[in-house]
């Protein structure tokens, strides 16, 4: 059974919007840290740092964390996808994305990434949600600039766009 | 970093993680989901030497019924006990508590275990557990032993099990016949912690309420068959022992006028639920 000693680095590898990559970490490095300072990946934001504000809200292995409350060692070997991974191709949104911008769904943004990998999580799991449903779902989110009603809008135009898609594919 | 320094285990076996506890003992935690022990150690209320991580054991997330119980086991997440197709049928207090845990993004790593280690006052999963008469399956290199909730939770954040043992299942009984359950709560805002959560098991000749959010430890009282104001009085003097405090989310008065008429509510809800 493998101890990693707390004082040492330890080699971390795993799966990053498709990606192999690999960096070093002491037991106690966060998820968020490791993300934003070994790989360089800042899209990612940190807030609370405690689970409460949503904003380093990450996929790991098909679902929506906290990037915050998993070490980097044990993200070692899971799939991991962050709001990098949204857009199909340099200079081009996705659809969430671009209904974020026409619908006002972010100010400063700094929460949008979080709340970006949350719906976008959803939509592809409930391609016709009801509103009350996406609130529920928006609840793991903090945001303090929109009063979330333009997320909301954003998210339920996604929504429907994203269906006209799949129904002409 | 914020957290103090620790060596990290893990574990590819039950085995293994008893053989770290047998060895380190208070100076280990286990560590699961992680959605509470990580920000504990990010504020470093917990700074353990040595954390053993268990999530790789699949033996451990299973959900079985035994008998007449649930057994979910430590590696089962929230947000899979909570998608159990059986769940609802099986324990109807429970699907209707769960969706109450944290947010879906904490759920997703989040174990139901973990949540009872872990012994948050006003935490959901203890409180179901409580209200349920579950129990908690502890095990060590030496013995194994079973704690039922109402003897497992022994102050805020504190419980039963000793420093060389882990829970390996909790136990749920599954719903009774003729019995009715609700659970409510009030909390500032969906996913934060309550400010008083309530639990009722209604019977035909009583009924069974469990209040979180207020005492140090989720507390659970047995009411005879009653109604009106006998059910008031005997609240008002349920929500008097439970001694609550002021803190920054509500006020005692506010506590105790909460566990009134929440507590009522919920009690009349479970009862016309029983079939």
């Amino acid at each position: 059974m493998p101890r990693l000693s707390a004082d040492a680095r330890h080699r971390v590898r795993f799966e990053l919007n498709g990606r192999a990559v690999e960096g070093d970490a002491e037991p106690r490095m966060l998820l968020t840290d490791f993300l934003r300072h070994d790989l360089g990946m800042t899209g990612t934001h940190v807030g609370c740092e405690h689970g409460v504000c949503g904003a380093c809200t990450v996929e790991i292995d098909g679902v929506p964390a906290r990037a915050c409350l998993t070490l980097a060692v044990q993200a070692d070997g899971a799939k991991i996808r962050t709001v990098e991974g949204l857009a199909p191709a340099p200079g081009r949104l996705s659809v969430l994305q671009e209904a974020f911008r026409r619908n006002h769904a972010l100010q400063c943004g700094f929460c949008t990434a979080g709340i970006l990998m949350s719906l976008d999580y959803y939509l592809r799991h409930h391609p016709d949600p009801a509103e009350a449903e996406l609130r529920d779902f928006l609840g793991g989110h903090l945001c303090r600039c929109t009063g979330y009603a333009p997320i909301l809008a954003a998210a339920l135009e996604a929504a429907g766009k994203l269906r006209e898609t799949s129904a002409h594919a | 970093m914020k957290p103090a320094r620790f060596d990290y285990i893990r574990t590819g076996s039950l085995a293994e993680a008893h053989a770290a506890l047998a060895k380190d003992g208070d100076d280990a935690r286990i560590i699961a989901g992680g959605q509470s022990l990580v920000p504990m150690l990010s504020m470093r209320m917990a700074r353990p030497a040595v954390l053993v991580d268990i999530m790789h054991l699949s033996e451990l997330a299973k959900i079985v019924v035994k008998g007449n119980a649930i057994r979910v086991g430590a590696g089962v997440r929230q947000a899979a006990l909570l998608a159990w197709p059986e769940l609802a049928e099986r324990q109807p207090l429970l699907a209707a508590a769960l969706p109450w845990v944290g947010h879906a993004q904490t759920r997703s790593r989040g174990t139901v275990c973990g949540s009872v280690a872990h012994a948050d006052p006003s935490a959901e999963i203890p409180l179901a557990l409580l209200a349920l008469k579950g129990g908690v399956e502890l095990s060590s290199q030496r013995e194994r032993r079973r704690v039922p909730a109402e003897e497992f939770f022994t102050g805020l954040l504190s419980t039963a099990r000793s420093d060389n043992e882990l829970i390996e299942a909790i136990d749920i009984p599954c719903r009774t016949a003729g019995h009715g359950y609700a659970f409510r709560e009030f909390a500032r805002r969906h996913g934060d912690f309550a400010i008083v959560a309530c639990a009722a098991v209604a019977r035909a000749d009583g009924v069974r309420l469990a209040i979180g959010g207020v005492a140090d430890v989720p507390t659970a009282r047995d009411f005879p068959d009653i109604g009106g104001n006998a059910l008031d009085d005997a609240l008002d003097e349920f929500a008097g022992e439970l001694e609550p405090r002021d803190d920054l989310h509500a006020t005692a008065d506010y506590r105790r006028a909460l566990v009134r008429r929440l507590g009522r509510a919920t009690i009349e809800e479970a009862r016309r639920c029983r079939v």
